[in-house]
């Protein structure tokens, strides 16, 4: 696997953070190279929030900031199109959030260079979670997208995470997630 | 000091005391200008200055003593004169003023 | 018992911050005394989490700050616990006088120290000003690069601070954020009993014990003070030996081992690069593009601050045409404002060796530093020395006009 870096775009108390580090965690379980790490702020509910993270077969080094990442993924469109498009890779990969019909996700990029992938994260995390903590659903899309993680190690890193009722609602909400997501254009 | 210090490699690390007690080799008794003298004929044996001396330098001695009047104690309160720095606390708090503060003469 | 001492690995996903509570752990800690700080918490919290599960058997003990948290740990160390903290920033300047007595006494405590900047402005991101502030306070100071270096490094470090040669206490720093809170892929061995092997429970210090009494703490006057601090200028001596020895025997017993200064292509090149910590990663990962730029560069990460390993540096200056050193702290007031530069710089001088050093001071309250900031700053450098110009002021790199 030739490097991935992801950008990971939030809210506080979506769970960016978490969802960069469970994906992490899963590789690393897999046995690959992987590292996560937040963009750290005083943390405010709502205020947004950046998570940082890689993968590769071999070791990873650096700790500079992803500045030009393959891959951004959104969990709240409402965040400014241009603060999570920054930097992105041309034919990079963005993820969205969204429960919007692909032509008017296609008329808000019109101008970007980018694959973009949609699901509907906030209905999978209400019906699963029962809140729209989306970090998980968003987890699921992107290792749909990204194969960097099996989903039995992020099976078992949801698992060492959470308490065992939270973790199987979950694994319910990558499993939908990694089944629902689909390619815009 | 005559007795050669120590050097560092013989000293214990850390400045650690292994000896317990060994302040008691310090007699403090030679910081006085006035000592106090206890009057035995006073002295109610209430040991007050016991409690107050911060040394502590009041001794309960182990000794038979009458008084004029021929009321008989078990033991007499004296000062051990090694330790006692001349401080005058026990001189103060003598309820029936039966210490006396007198000018250390050496 | 044998399979108990087995050395054997589990490979985790773990924050530096975590990687310091599994070695913390498996050096069988009696006591932890903490206060939370930023970002050093999740230390101490998984900590309490191993002793919550039973997998750690120690005493956590809550106090109200980090002058209190120093001073309890040195309170049970003295009685022959093995005694574990953690701080950064404003905790670590809050302890700073407990630093002292910790030397002082002699007592082996070990201390993570999630390195940050200070207030004020207040920030609570990484740079290395808190821990560079503890330059003289006669703790052996280990820096580490990684995660699962961290994690060595704190079992090393009671090996170093227990030797009865040295018994100072040691401080394991790495980044604040930027490692401490940074998930990678950490191999911790799978039972602590072969951690045990490598750092037996064995009390080498004199303790508080009711049927031996000692004082410990007395006053020292001027006829005795200047001989207990003497021994510690000895001991620090010793140290730098029994880094050495304790890393080669951590490499003879768990197959891993760092040495004094990391090094990469350090020989043959235009100039080396000289830093500390986690900032060496990205530097090594520049390497590609400094080569494409035509400029040869070496790259080398020293992973002890005190005693400050002058050997290894001499080694280094001498093979290099000149020295970048990048400090993430600044010592105000002067011109030369790095505290590693500082410390290079008197090493060279007193080596009658003349080659440039190029200070660059970066990363400073985690402002950032990137592959093509090391193309850069190496550039820059290179530039200097073909003009054979030298620096008589730190080059404070990225600051906005």
């Amino acid at each position: 696997m030739e490097r991935l870096e992801v950008r990971w775009h939030g809210r506080g108390g979506q769970g960016a953070v978490t969802a960069a580090v469970l994906v992490a965690e899963a590789a690393i379980i897999d046995g690959k190279y992987a590292q996560a790490y937040p963009e750290f702020g005083a943390e405010r509910r709502g205020a947004p929030v950046v998570a940082y993270s890689r993968f590769s077969d071999s070791p990873i080094l650096t700790r500079s900031p992803i500045l030009n990442p393959d891959v951004v993924v959104v969990l709240d469109t409402s965040i400014d199109k241009s603060i999570y498009t920054n930097g992105l890779k041309e034919g990079g990969t963005i993820i969205l959030n969204s429960s919007k019909d692909n032509s008017e996700i296609l008329s808000t990029f019109s101008g970007v260079k980018a694959k973009i992938a949609k699901v509907n994260a906030t209905k999978i995390a209400l019906d699963t979670l029962g809140s729209a903590i989306v970090n998980t659903a968003m987890v699921g899309a992107f290792v749909k997208m990204f194969s960097v993680a099996s989903l039995d190690s992020l099976n078992e890193a949801i698992l060492e995470t959470f308490s065992k009722k939270v973790a199987e609602r979950n694994i319910e909400a990558v499993k939908r997630a990694y089944g629902e997501v689909e390619i815009v254009n | 000091m005559s007795k050669a210090l120590l050097g560092w490699r013989e000293l214990k690390p850390g400045g650690i005391i292994e000896e317990p007690g060994n302040s008691s080799k310090r007699l403090t008794g030679d910081w006085r200008t006035f000592k106090p003298v206890i009057n035995q004929d006073k002295c109610t044996r209430c040991l007050r200055c016991w409690i107050v001396c911060p040394e502590p330098a009041i001794s309960v001695v182990d000794k038979q003593y009458s008084w004029p009047n021929g009321r008989s104690w078990k033991f007499t309160v004296e000062v051990n004169y090694d330790y006692c720095k001349g401080c005058g606390m026990c001189v103060e708090e003598c309820e029936p003023k039966a210490i006396d503060w007198v000018e250390e003469v050496k | 018992m044998e399979e108990l001492t087995k050395v054997e690995w589990v490979r985790l996903p773990l924050s530096t911050n975590y990687a310091v509570a599994y070695a913390a752990k498996d050096a069988d800690i009696d006591i932890v005394s903490a206060y939370p700080i930023t970002p050093q918490t999740t230390v101490v919290e998984k900590l309490s989490e191993f002793i919550a599960n039973g997998e750690l058997k120690a005493q956590m003990i809550h106090v109200e700050s980090e002058h209190s948290a120093l001073s309890a740990a040195i309170g049970a160390s003295a009685m022959g616990a093995r005694a574990f903290t953690a701080t950064a920033s404003q905790g670590l300047e809050l302890m700073h006088e407990v630093l002292h007595i910790a030397s002082g006494l002699r007592l082996p405590i070990v201390m993570s120290v999630a390195a940050r900047a200070l207030s004020a402005p207040i920030s609570i991101w990484g740079d290395y000003t808190d821990l560079m502030n503890t330059r003289d306070t006669s703790w052996v100071v280990l820096i580490a690069g990684s995660a699962q270096e961290a994690y060595d490094s704190v079992l090393q470090a009671y090996k170093i601070a227990e030797d009865s040669r040295v018994l100072l206490p040691v401080m394991v720093g790495y980044d604040g954020f930027l490692m401490s809170h940074t998930y990678e892929p950490v191999s911790v061995l799978a039972n602590s009993g072969a951690a045990l092997r490598y750092i037996p429970k064995k009390v080498t210090w004199a303790t508080l014990n009711p049927e031996r009494p000692i004082t410990v703490g007395a006053m020292a006057n001027p006829d005795w003070y200047y001989e207990i601090k003497y021994q510690q200028v000895e001991a620090m001596k010793a140290a730098y030996e029994v880094v050495k020895e304790a890393d080669a025997e951590y490499g003879r017993t768990f197959g891993r081992s760092y040495g004094i200064i990391e090094e990469t292509d350090t020989d043959g090149s235009d100039l080396n690069v000289l830093t500390y910590g986690g900032i060496y990663g990205t530097l090594l990962e520049s390497s590609e593009i400094i080569r494409k730029n035509g400029i040869k560069a070496g790259f080398a990460r020293l992973r002890l601050f005190r005693p400050f390993p002058y050997e290894e540096v001499l080694k280094l200056a001498e093979k290099s045409s000149a020295l970048v050193v990048l400090d993430r702290a600044i010592t105000y007031g002067m011109p030369i404002a790095g505290p590693l530069a500082r410390e290079v710089i008197s090493v060279l001088y007193s080596h009658g060796i003349n080659i440039p050093v190029y200070n660059f001071i970066v990363g400073i309250g985690q402002r950032s530093f990137t592959e093509n900031d090391a193309l850069k700053v190496v550039s820059a450098s290179f530039e200097m020395l073909k003009r054979g110009q030298k620096i008589d002021e730190s080059i404070y790199w990225g600051v906005r006009e």
